[in-house]
């Protein structure tokens, strides 16, 4: 029976969302293929997650133990991955859609001079596979023809629904020590700086409150970040308002910008192009502020109120400090 | 120092894209073209290097004799050399381009202290080429970049990641890929442009492997999905209705 | 049927929400549309027209008295509106040609009651620090420019549009209503008002008999007394979907924005500094915060199809701001680099903003006002700039409710083109000639070359044997001269030798061989034509009352007889002069020019009776026209003719059945020359035969081909004729022109009680012909005027009556009989005296000139006598 195998990143020991849309992925593959889902997991906590990974069908945890691999190293990941992928003869190798995800399986890929499949949507696995994968940040959509031994494939952010397996595995967790040279830690992390900005980081914040052009200028933004407090929440800009100097990049919710995944989004003077709507598609529910009932961000809100934000955040503010 | 931008030519679209009726490519023909968002910052950063610490900058591109027009932009943004690796026109995979890029890069008179890379390109988004041009050249590679400062010999470089950054230092040469955010892009002077218009542009006719394991069968422009929004009101007056929503529907008081 | 639905029914619908649509609103509230609806496919405030990425300059002289006057206006509006910076404008000459050029600016403004001056290089530089002088030979000043805010504009537009529509206010205290960012919601029980539905697409426009019945959206279909058409460069699109043409293309003017720059930086608000046009170059850069925009008409015409033009979601910028055309903008960078160097080498500037804008460009520059004659309530209000788009919707508004505006618009008539030049190629071959123009130094009589021959009588190829020099006219092509006549300077060598032009610009455009057909037609005979008329007739039970309605002279005449008479509009201006001859008891066959032809007819066909009692049957493609006129015509017809062409038989301005050699043709004893004569009509196919016939019969009198020189100037102006667009105009009426002749008749017609009152009062102006007493420049050289020139006082002011209307040259022309350089010129009573001496200014000099005439007196022939012989 082949394998199916699947980066699993942990974030504060758990699997993170991105690597359970891998799994659910790779389980999809495995069941087209008729082939067994098992993960790799670069962590000497893999065990603790075992029973984890077995809900959402994970037959195998191959745990990386290696004493060099206190921090992360894209290439000494990139090899292990690729001696654990080597050592099952595994026929895909899928990694969530994460900066650590396409940067390991590219490693992988470059190592193997094949092409990766990134960010897919859906895959129709056969000898070849045929991918639904995202283009243009997930404004296009492309069909494409997968081939090479060993397929390797990402898993769209934020796309690939998360579903546990209908029968959970009891998951065996077989520790790998793979062989590294030096040479792979030439590029590790050094250190991890936190950031200064205070408040919630805007892909973890469960309220995202954000202003475009509509917002009129730098000042316009601190109503936005007093309402973003009310609701334990972080600011977020459109790359309008980004380009027009009044936020920082870092704060630029879009194709090139953060992709979010908060429970809920408040766009305020937001109009909603395309552009924008790929980096907010995580969120589950959209409440914009809007003068224009006509912006296409109406359409995409489960709830809007057509006024000025100028007049409604202002009060809203006041209500919600009066109601705590 | 000697730096290296990559970058690639790329339609610049608007909000919706409309596809060629055989739906192998965007219908470009009242669109003009850019280089990629990321790329823009790479080719910013290759000459903000090189004028912090001397040396020549080098904007390169592989794609069709009309791709001639970015090199012109990073000329224009102040680039010392502009190389086109130069295609019929096909759309190359990431590993085609890569080891066309490598050799390259193994053949120039110029010694690449630092080669920089978009994260990923626009259009296709297979963040793959930098890596791979970095294992075919025996190069270190950090990818996500939105900080670097070079220091000596070392390049210190910062990804985002959940709360703050992780910070690698790697010796150079090294491949780094970007993203947008790393800088602010010059916009070109009326002299520089008009300049770059004049300088000789060496043109290359790589070599096209075909190793590439992904085939494009079709593109599609995804569903959008259209909500009946609940319609709170149309004034400040709204914000009870907003605040029950927050509390009662949403739970997130 | 959800809320985003349009009402059911309008009295108005506008199509666009730039510029134009909303003023349209705003002045067709004002004269008491009271339920509107206002349509744009985009978003509001900006819908991604051409309005959205104007660089909103207002530079109001211009050699057109229409234009100028309406950008005035327009500053005037935007003023009110609080859109307006007056920053000044100056235009740069690098060469000498462009100073005499500017020279001629001054004379224009003068004339035309704007504020300008001549600039030497220093004081140039006083006003705009960063021209580079050394480029620079003169500046032309105009203090009255400055720029605008066209999409603020528009939102106080809309909102005062609504508020007087619905009632709420009266218009004179709308000044109150302030913008509420302009989105009024649809209503579709709307009560009236303004119903603004930006992002609504229209699907088709419904025709009915003739009638614009309804505007089938995408959120509705609603039925509407009349639609409005302010698309911009959509325009022919919407226009094909009734079933009728405007004739326009999108075209690229590119521009690009440059900053920031630190020189600004110590300057608020948008714009100190006058905006600078580099004439010769054909660019403009204008401070616009701290960045400089800079803008260019050098480059090749780059013409768009509509279908190409991309919408709001595919565009990245805009539709209308497609990316620049790089390689077509170099030599303007270059250009730029020169003329303000110190700004664009600013270390920290860069070009921000780059774009090839989409603006509408038609086949002679000219906006497409009014309303489309093949459909009833469809009118046109397109290819308007940014600096004349408030007054143009106060024009059209006014000529939509009352039917005549107070800004003469006539010579932007989208029916202009209507017989000949709505195809795709004319309009691409036009508008790419018309694009080299903009900022050109454009002759006034200088000739368009593409698309020609396009309409040819049948006369045509023996007149280009006799080396005719074609001018166009609607189309037509009509001989100015023949270089065949050249033989007759020596014949006529002395009459001719102060009336010959030495400087070049002069006598661009012209030829004393102008001057030798004229003479030799006074002497002997002469054969002109075809003129290209505009030719219908009006059939029917109805036809004399119509006719009586529609004219100010009296139509209930002999059968045969022909009337010359003013066509008014209600006040009392002119809508057009024009022959009517009584072909038949209920028949009348009109004939007016070319030029003005479409919207001639189109006035005819828009007043015909509804019972259906009258029909318009066009002749012109039917029909060519020969003059045959001089002391010899009779002779001359009479050996070819079947019929007795004596005075007896045939008396003057009577009409009749002739034929000549084997033509039937119908002749009409008329003279516009002055001469004693025939216009012989006849069917186009046996036209050429009918030439043959007449020159071989001709050779005995040594007839000659005289071209247009003679007919629509020369001679006219001997005799005082008076030409539609020059002399006659809506801002002048009747009797201030001369033509009363016919009194006040009894019977009804359009603009009879303007006309009465101004028969009644004493006239504001005269129409007076002048003569010029010396002609030498400073420089010892013999200059003639060629029309628009301003007239001044002794003591060199500008002479303006007492409705604030600038004395200036209507026409100007050589009087080859009467040996004088005749002007006509509108004057105030106190200078209407014959014998007074004023001035004219002509590139920067005054020339003394004389009164001739006060009044419509012909000053060759007074009597009459040789038309009469």
């Amino acid at each position: 029976m082949t394998v199916v195998l699947t980066l699993v990143e942990l974030d504060e020991g758990v699997p993170a969302e991105t690597s359970l849309e891998a799994l659910t992925l790779a389980r999809d593959i495995a069941g087209q293929t008729d082939s067994s889902v098992s993960a790799v997991v670069v962590s000497d906590e893999a065990a603790a997650v075992a029973d984890e990974l077995g809900d959402y069908g994970v037959g195998e945890v191959h745990a990386v133990e290696h004493e060099r691999l206190d921090s992360y190293a894209p290439e000494a990941w990139a090899e292990s991955v690729d001696q654990v992928a080597n050592e099952l003869d595994a026929g895909a190798v899928v990694a969530p859609g994460s900066d650590r995800g396409h940067e390991v399986l590219s490693h992988v890929a470059a190592r193997r001079g094949v092409s990766i499949a990134a960010n897919c949507l859906d895959v129709d696995a056969g000898e070849e596979y045929e991918v639904t994968r995202q283009r243009w940040g997930g404004t296009l959509l492309e069909e494409a023809r997968l081939g090479g031994d060993t397929k390797f494939l990402t898993s769209a952010a934020h796309e690939v629904g998360i579903e546990p397996a209908a029968e959970p595995a009891d998951p065996p967790v077989h520790s790998f020590s793979p062989s590294l040279d030096d040479d792979v830690f030439r590029v590790q992390v050094d250190r991890y700086e936190e950031s200064e900005a205070e408040g919630v980081p805007l892909g973890e914040a469960r309220v995202v409150v954000s202003g475009g052009r509509g917002v009129g200028g730098p000042d316009g933004y601190d109503q936005l970040e007093d309402l973003a407090d009310l609701l334990g929440g972080a600011v977020g800009a459109s790359r309008a308002a980004v380009n027009e100097g009044w936020r920082p990049h870092d704060d630029q919710i879009g194709q090139t910008g953060a992709k979010i995944s908060p429970k809920l989004y408040i766009p305020c003077g937001i109009s909603g192009a395309v552009q924008h709507m790929v980096g907010c598609k995580g969120a589950e529910n959209i409440l914009a502020i809007n003068t224009d009932p006509e912006a296409a961000i109406i359409q995409k809100a489960d709830y809007a109120v057509i006024a000025d934000l100028h007049d409604v955040v202002p009060e809203l503010n006041e209500t919600l400090r009066e109601t705590q | 120092m000697n730096t290296l931008a990559c970058v690639k030519r790329v339609p610049d679209t608007g909000a919706k894209i409309v596809l060629t009726d055989d739906q192998q490519g965007i219908d470009t023909s009242t669109l003009g073209f850019t280089m990629s968002p990321h790329e823009e910052c790479a080719l910013e950063e290759a000459v903000q290097l090189t004028e912090a610490h001397g040396g020549t900058a080098t904007v390169l591109t592989l794609g069709s004799e009309e791709a001639d027009e970015q090199l012109r932009t990073g000329l224009a943004m102040e680039a010392d050399d502009a190389v086109l690796l130069e295609t019929d026109g096909e759309e190359w995979g990431p590993v085609d381009t890569a080891s066309a890029i490598a050799d390259y890069v193994r053949d120039a008179d110029a010694d690449f202290d630092v080669l920089l890379f978009g994260n990923e390109s626009a259009d296709a988004g297979n963040y793959q080429v930098g890596v791979t041009v970095a294992n075919q050249l025996g190069l270190p590679c950090v990818t996500g970049i939105k900080n670097l400062d070079v220091e000596d010999d070392t390049v210190v470089a910062k990804r985002e990641v959940s709360g703050g950054e992780e910070v690698y230092e790697v010796e150079l040469p090294a491949v780094v890929t970007v993203k947008e955010g790393l800088n602010e892009p010059r916009y070109p002077s009326v002299r520089s442009k008009m300049e770059a218009q004049k300088q000789e542009v060496p043109s290359v006719q790589p070599e096209h492997r075909g190793a590439d394991t992904l085939e494009r069968i079709r593109l599609d422009a995804p569903e959008q999905e259209d909500s009946e929004a609940e319609i709170l009101g149309e004034s400040a007056d709204a914000v009870d209705d907003v605040v029950e929503v927050l509390r009662e529907d949403l739970e997130v008081l | 049927m959800s809320s985003r639905d349009l009402p059911e029914t309008a009295e108005t619908v506008i199509l666009g929400a730039g510029i134009v649509g909303n003023s349209l609103a705003y002045h067709l509230a004002r004269y008491g549309r009271e339920d509107m609806v206002l349509i744009d496919k985009g978003p509001l405030p900006d819908p991604g027209g051409s309005t959205g990425h104007a660089s909103n300059f207002l530079m109001p002289v211009e050699h057109s008295k229409e234009m100028t006057h309406l950008t005035r206006r327009s500053i005037e509006q935007y003023k009110e509106f609080d859109t307006f910076t007056n920053s000044g404008g100056i235009e740069v000459a690098r060469t000498e040609e462009r100073v005499e050029e500017l020279k001629r600016r001054v004379q224009s403004a003068k004339a035309w009651g704007e504020p300008g001056e001549l600039l030497t290089p220093e004081e140039v530089e006083e006003m705009v620090p960063y021209v580079n002088t050394d480029l620079i030979k003169a500046g032309f000043h105009s203090p009255g420019a400055g720029t605008c805010d066209p999409l603020r504009a528009g939102e106080v537009m809309r909102a005062r549009a609504d508020a007087i529509a619905s009632g709420e206010v009266d218009p004179d205290e709308v000044s109150e209503v302030e913008p509420d960012g302009g989105t009024a919601a649809v209503d579709q029980e709307s009560a009236g008002g303004l119903t603004v539905s930006p992002n609504t697409e229209v699907l088709d426009l419904h025709v009915e008999g003739g009638e614009i019945q309804s505007v089938e959206t995408d959120r509705g279909t609603v039925d509407a007394d009349e639609v409005i058409i302010a698309a911009g460069l959509w325009s022919p699109k919407l226009a094909q979907m009734a079933g009728v043409e405007i004739p326009l293309t999108p075209a690229v003017h590119q521009m690009v924005s440059v900053g920031p720059i630190s020189f600004f930086e110590d300057y608020e608000g948008e714009i100190s500094f006058p905006v600078v046009r580099d004439m010769d170059t054909q660019m403009y850069e204008r401070q616009h915060g701290n960045d400089l925009e800079v803008g260019s008409y050098q480059h090749r015409p780059i013409l768009w199809d509509v279908e190409d033009v991309p919408s709001i979601d595919e565009a990245p910028l805009s539709p209308t701001q497609p990316p620049l055309t790089e390689d077509a903008f170099e030599q303007s960078m270059a250009d730029a680099l020169d003329m303000v160097p110190e700004l664009l080498d600013d270390p920290d500037a860069g070009v921000r903003h780059e774009i090839d804008g989409l603006l509408s460009q038609t086949p002679d520059g000219g906006p497409l006002l009014g309303q489309l004659q093949d459909v009833d309530g469809l009118w046109s209000a397109a290819a308007i700039w940014i600096k004349e788009a408030p007054a143009i919707g106060e024009a059209l508004a006014q000529q939509i409710t009352r039917g005549w505006s107070d800004i003469d618009i006539h010579a932007s008539d989208v029916n202009r083109f209507y017989e000949y030049g709505n195809s795709r190629e004319f309009v691409k071959n036009r508008s790419a000639e018309g694009f080299q123009k903009i900022y050109g130094i454009v002759h006034p009589h200088e000739q368009w070359q593409t698309s020609r021959p396009l309409r040819t009588s049948p006369f045509y190829h023996r007149q280009d044997d006799l080396d005719a020099r074609f001018f166009e006219a609607a189309g037509w092509e009509r001989p100015q001269w023949f270089e065949s006549n050249r033989d007759l300077l020596t014949e006529y060598n002395s009459e001719l030798a102060d009336l010959t032009r030495p400087n070049e610009w002069d006598s661009r455009w012209w030829s004393p061989i102008i001057l030798a057909e004229h003479l030799h037609m006074r002497d002997n005979v002469a054969m002109v034509g075809d003129m290209g008329f505009t030719i219908f007739d009006l059939v029917g039970p109805g036809a004399t009352e119509y006719a009586e309605r529609m004219a100010v002279g009296r139509m209930d005449v002999d059968v045969g007889k022909s009337v010359y008479t003013p066509i008014l509009a209600e006040n009392g201006g002119f809508v057009s002069d024009l022959s009517v001859v009584r072909i038949g008891e209920n028949r009348y066959r009109v004939i007016t020019g070319g030029g003005m032809g479409g919207s001639d007819k189109a006035w005819f066909r828009d007043h015909l009776p509804e019972d259906g009692s009258v029909q318009l049957v066009d002749q012109t493609s039917s029909l060519c026209t020969l003059g045959v006129w001089g002391p010899n015509a009779r002779d001359l017809v009479d050996s070819v003719a079947e019929e007795d062409m004596s005075h007896e038989a045939f008396p003057p301005y009577t009409a009749q059945k002739i034929t000549i050699g084997e033509v039937d043709a119908w002749a009409l004893r008329i003279s516009y020359v002055g001469e004693l004569g025939w216009e012989i009509y006849a069917p186009m196919e046996q036209g050429q035969r009918l030439w043959d016939t007449l020159w071989e019969a001709g050779q005995k009198h040594d007839v000659r081909p005289a071209g247009m020189g003679v007919y629509g100037t020369t001679a006219r102006m001997e005799k005082g004729y008076r030409l539609f667009g020059h002399e006659l105009e809506l801002e002048y009426n009747p009797a201030e022109a001369g033509l009363t002749f016919h009194g006040v008749k009894d019977t009804d017609f359009v603009g009879k009680e303007a006309y009465a009152q101004a028969l009644d009062e004493e006239n504001a102006a005269t129409l007076c012909t002048l003569s010029v007493d010396d002609h030498m420049s400073e420089d010892g050289e013999r200059r003639f005027m060629l029309g628009n020139e301003p007239i001044l006082d002794q003591d060199g002011e500008v002479i303006v009556d007492e409705e604030g209307r600038e004395s200036y040259v209507t026409s100007a022309g050589t009087g080859a009989s009467v040996g004088k350089h005749l002007l006509m010129a509108y004057l105030p009573p106190e200078h209407a005296e014959e014998g007074e001496q004023l001035q004219v200014e002509y590139m920067g000099e005054h020339y003394p000139v004389t009164v001739e005439v006060a009044g419509s007196r012909p000053l060759f022939d007074p009597e009459n006598e040789r038309i009469r012989s």
